[in-house]
């Protein structure tokens, strides 16, 4: 059954509308000619669509990048890459099934593909832990990561999760000290690394496969440093304050490209990537390779000069004392 | 003058202010002279439970005296996202300034630990919980850079929270900026010791915190990733006794030592007198 959002409902009105007035037309010679009537609802249909996609709230760009109907990594990796190898394992005794990983060729140029796997069935999202990574799934990324700069292959991740899993096995491991590693190890690791948010970027769950040359973002995807929920119910003491948090956080893709924290923003087929799986895919694939193609072309110490220098200047902050000379 | 009377003369000093006096372990319940308490590195005499320091009591119990320079005093935020919930994020920060700890939840600065030079960086827990927002990663960095600049040591003391949530994407950014300052600060071989007291949690712990050459922790510190009710929310079973505490941590081969307070100054030492080398 299709899941259908709140401010979708209007869309699906004047789309079945379409449907039937079209199959009318099929059905009935005494309809007439409908084609005109038919075209003003498909432009009504796509002006529609346009303005609700291009003014969605924070909340709103919240459920887009939650819904179940969302491309996964895995479409992805099925409709960008070719040849994909899976690797598994930490290689410490964790299999690490929330993170997806294995080379793969990207417009002829091998690369290593990883990224969160929420799972589409219930069987898989249990399996996969709904994308909530472990220490484990962060050991393997790292793993995988060395694995691509041994053999100079530039990394890919893509990143969907709701974020870190909160249990006690994932303290017992170190998850505080698996995500730090990898941000240490990303952040001078000597191929290009492009990230893109495809998803829910959550927190530190994120971020520990998130540092790299360029930064992108899905148009509706978000990516923030709590969850709505999580912030509503600290700052606010109150859960249905989700809609004022998540505009607090400023955690869509325009927020953080303002913010300097994210490279590009990836468009996405009129109506959300979840609408559309094929045309998403063309979308991020040209992306990706017009990333890679400019990556390819800096040399490495360069790469890693500007990796630096780019988080280096991640924050924004003022200075009394140079204030109070102005 | 003995201790007695060392005790008796401090409480002579704040006997205007009586209720200032005594204090109540949060642990044992135990009615302490705050005098005492002090004396004793603000660490029960009666349980050993270890009450927060703030940070320039910190940075004075492990430096030589007169040897720290602060750094870096004057960073402030700047409320870059306009922040409100049920207050602005602009008046929590004025009112923390105001009530006189520091600019922001960190004291950065140069100093000397025995013969040692080292960038130590002191978390203040009462300015928003200990926060790190944009400042707090600024300075660390900083400092990190002075090390790598002066050839000297990194001590961070951390205590708190987590990431600034008023801060948003900017506050989660701080972790991979001062992953990657230490990351360069491991490529000139310069040693990072990481300090956990209570409580180290969040993006703090799950950045620089965890990534110290050296990891000691405080008896009974609260230490973690995610916050114990989140977990327990999520796994819908009460947690194990003791878990996420300093020695929880080290039983689980997660840090180096659980050091006592009143230890820590001369493990420090040892350990950078180590490092360096020679004797």
């Amino acid at each position: 059954m299709v899941q259908i959002l709140e401010f979708e409902r209007e869309i699906f009105a004047v789309e079945n509308q379409i449907r039937e007035l079209v199959s009318l037309s099929h059905m009935y010679d005494s309809v007439g000619d409908i084609t005109h009537e038919i075209g003003k609802l498909k432009k009504k249909l796509r002006r529609m669509k346009l303005d609700i996609f291009s003014n969605l709230n924070g909340w709103q760009k919240t459920q887009v990048a939650r819904h179940p109907e969302r491309p996964h990594t895995m479409d992805y990796v099925d409709g960008i890459f070719t040849d994909f190898c899976e690797q598994h394992g930490d290689r410490h005794g964790g299999f690490g099934p929330s993170i997806v990983g294995g080379i793969a060729r990207l417009a002829g140029q091998t690369v290593m593909v990883m990224g969160h796997q929420k799972g589409r069935t219930t069987e898989e999202k249990l399996r996969r832990n709904f994308g909530m990574a472990q220490p484990e799934d962060y050991r393997k990324a790292q793993r995988l990561m060395n694995f691509a700069e041994k053999f100079r292959f530039p990394i890919v991740t893509l990143i969907d999760t709701p974020g870190a899993y909160p249990g006690i096995d994932a303290e017992e491991k170190g998850q505080s000290e698996a995500i730090a590693k990898n941000l240490m190890v990303m952040s001078q690791l000597k191929v290009p690394i492009i990230v893109v948010v495809i998803g829910e970027g959550g927190s530190g769950g994120a971020l520990a496969i998130g540092v790299g040359d360029r930064v992108m973002m899905l148009e509706h995807s978000v990516y923030s440093v709590i969850s709505p929920e999580g912030c509503a119910s600290i700052l606010w003491a109150k859960k249905d304050k989700v809609v004022q948090a998540a505009d607090a956080l400023c955690l869509t893709a325009k927020n953080l490209k303002e913010l300097n924290v994210i490279d590009q923003i990836v468009h996405e087929p009129l109506g959300g990537a979840h609408r559309n799986h094929k045309r998403a895919i063309i979308l991020l694939r040209k992306a990706l390779k017009g990333q890679l193609n400019e990556l390819l072309t800096i040399p490495v110490d360069k790469l890693l000069e500007q990796r630096a220098e780019k988080f280096r200047n991640m924050g924004i902050f003022g200075d009394i004392t140079q204030e109070s000379q102005v | 003058m003995s201790w007695i009377d060392k005790v008796k003369s401090k409480a002579s000093q704040i006997i205007s202010r009586p209720e200032e006096a005594w204090v109540e372990c949060k642990k044992c319940k135990e009615t302490i002279y705050s005098a005492e308490l002090e004396e004793n590195f603000n660490v029960c005499p009666k349980c050993d439970y270890h009450f927060r320091l703030s940070a320039r009591a910190r940075i004075q119990s492990l430096l030589e005296p007169n040897s720290f320079t602060e750094h870096d005093q004057t960073l402030v935020s700047t409320d870059s996202l306009k922040f409100k919930d049920k207050k602005r994020y602009k008046d929590r920060i004025r009112a923390s300034i105001k009530s006189g700890f520091s600019h922001d939840a960190i004291i950065t600065g140069s100093g000397k630990l025995g013969e040692h030079d080292v960038e130590l960086c002191a978390f203040e827990f009462k300015f928003m919980g200990g926060s790190m927002g944009s400042v707090v990663g600024e300075k660390i960095t900083r400092a990190i850079e002075r090390a790598i600049e002066n050839k000297s040591a990194v001590i961070i003391v951390n205590c708190s929270g987590g990431a600034r949530m008023q801060e948003g994407i900017l506050s989660l950014m701080q972790m991979a900026k001062t992953a990657s300052a230490l990351q360069k600060l491991g490529e000139h071989k310069l040693p990072y010791i990481s300090i956990l007291t209570d409580p180290t949690t969040g993006g703090v712990s799950a950045s620089f915190a965890m990534l110290g050459d050296f990891i000691l922790a405080e008896p009974g510190a609260t230490i973690g990733f995610a916050g114990a009710r989140v977990i327990e929310q999520t796994i819908k079973q009460k947690l194990p006794e003791g878990f996420q505490t300093a020695e929880f941590l080290w039983d689980h081969g997660l840090i180096d030592s659980v050091v006592h307070r009143k230890e820590l100054k001369g493990k420090l030492e040892q350990i950078l007198s180590l490092l360096a080398g020679k004797n």
